[in-house]
């Protein structure tokens, strides 16, 4: 079971993100929970300058864009720092992580 | 290895070969224009004719460079992204800290829906408050569609001054609330927030060049994907005043010698929000028709610069007081260069 987050005060592309990761949980049958977090307050607790953020079980994954249906999908099944937040070098599936955070 | 060095190469040859069709294109639009013009059969010479050359000349132009500036802009947000920036201006001065923030305010990557999250970021960082104005005044006003619609519509001279005096103003209204002490008209939890402490995150580092490019792809679809209908349609407007309604019309309204239409021009402007593509082609229109170029730049500045959404999502940190002194600020900063220009041009 997944804890997903949506950080993002109610923004257009912040609905975008949670439309996206709601499809690809659903289509892929991913179990997790998916909670937007728009109180301001919480959303500077995970240190993110830019909004929307895509944060899975406490770790932010994505954030300032949101992120094609793949890349979401990479970031849900990979564990920790498969996507370019964490290390673009060393991808935990050996070939390059897709370009998230920019 | 080499597969990754085939990659860039590969990617080097398509931008190159990518720029050479553009610069190709760019030179020749006006005759493409003309040839396009002349297959429909109309002729230049009526109203008509011209305002259909005039947009058939300048949607293509404008959309080139956009693309060009936009696609330039992704690749260098992959050098800069707001958490190096906000760790290079921690802990700076009022003076120095000021220029560096509204210059990197330029190169940074910024949404105005991130406008609370970045600006606790950087007051968390250590981030003085006169710079973080500076930072949130530029950032907004001189953007990359912004840059490219100017030149591609008034050349560059017009954007050199528009992003000098958008720099200036950034500067010094940052300055001033640096001066002002404000920090106490931050709502209450934001003055009690920890200190957190920078880290100059390696990200961007560890790109490679084709990834990077990548990156310039996905800033221009994203970009112009949303930007260009407003284009077609506000220089579709711009052209049918270009061919219908009568030079000088507004000169009488917003000309040099009329004093009190830059403060007018601003105090209309700023509650209004806008983007770049949206105003430009009202801009170019009003301009040609003879309003004076420093009415018509306050005008775009503060619709741009500052909006009444963004003052509501700012209420969530600021107090009212400082959210009226902000807005005040940056308002008399637009008006005086509105003044300066028509003074000198």
């Amino acid at each position: 079971m997944k804890e997903i987050k949506i950080l993002g005060s109610g923004c257009a592309t912040c609905n975008q993100l949670a439309d996206a990761v709601k499809a690809v949980i659903e289509k892929d049958g991913i179990e997790a929970s998916v909670e937007k977090v728009e109180d301001i307050q919480a959303i500077m607790a995970y240190n993110v300058l830019t909004t929307p953020a895509l944060v899975v079980d406490g770790e932010v994954r994505c954030k300032g864009r949101v992120p094609s249906h793949e890349e979401i999908r990479e970031i849900l099944t990979t564990k920790k720092h498969s996507c370019c937040c964490g290390g673009a070098s060393h991808g935990s599936n050996g070939k390059n992580p897709s370009g998230c955070c920019s | 290895m080499n597969n990754s060095r085939g990659k860039s190469l590969g990617s080097g040859a398509l931008l190159l070969a990518a720029s050479l069709l553009w610069i190709v294109l760019y030179v020749r639009l006006e005759a493409l224009a003309g040839l396009v013009l002349q297959l429909s059969g109309v002729y230049r010479g009526n109203p008509f004719g011209e305002a259909l050359f005039f947009f058939l000349y300048e949607v293509p132009k404008v959309l080139l460079l956009l693309l060009a500036v936009v696609f330039v802009m992704g690749v260098v947000h992959t050098f800069i992204s707001p958490e190096r920036t906000r760790a290079m201006l921690s802990g700076r001065r009022t003076g120095i800290g000021n220029i560096m923030a509204a210059l990197l305010g330029i190169v940074t990557p910024f949404c105005s829906c991130s406008a609370v999250p970045l600006f606790i970021g950087f007051l968390q960082a250590g981030v003085p408050l006169g710079v973080t104005f500076s930072f949130l005044v530029s950032a907004p006003m001189i953007n990359e569609v912004a840059l490219a619609l100017l030149f591609g519509m008034f050349g560059w001279k017009v954007a050199l001054l528009y992003s000098s005096m958008g720099l200036a103003v950034a500067i010094v209204s940052g300055m001033v609330i640096g001066k002002l002490r404000m920090e106490r008209y931050l709502e209450e939890w934001v003055q009690k927030m920890q200190r957190v402490s920078v880290d100059d995150d390696v990200e961007g580092t560890s790109m490679s060049s084709s990834m990077r490019m990548l990156e310039g792809v996905r800033h221009v679809r994203e970009i112009v994907g949303k930007v260009w209908p407003y284009i077609v349609a506000g220089v579709g407007l711009g052209a049918a005043i270009h061919g219908y309604v009568p030079e000088n019309l507004m000169a009488s309204l917003m000309g040099k010698s009329v004093w009190w239409s830059v403060p007018l021009a601003v105090l209309i402007g700023v509650p209004m929000y806008s983007n770049a593509a949206g105003i430009l082609p009202v801009v170019q229109a009003l301009l040609e028709k003879g309003a004076a170029l420093g009415t018509v730049m306050a005008f775009m500045m503060s619709v741009i610069a500052l909006s009444a959404p963004e003052m509501i999502i700012l209420r969530k940190v600021l107090k009212p007081r400082l959210i009226a002194v902000f807005a005040s600020v940056v308002a008399a900063g637009i008006m005086l260069v509105g003044f300066v220009f028509n003074l000198l041009l």
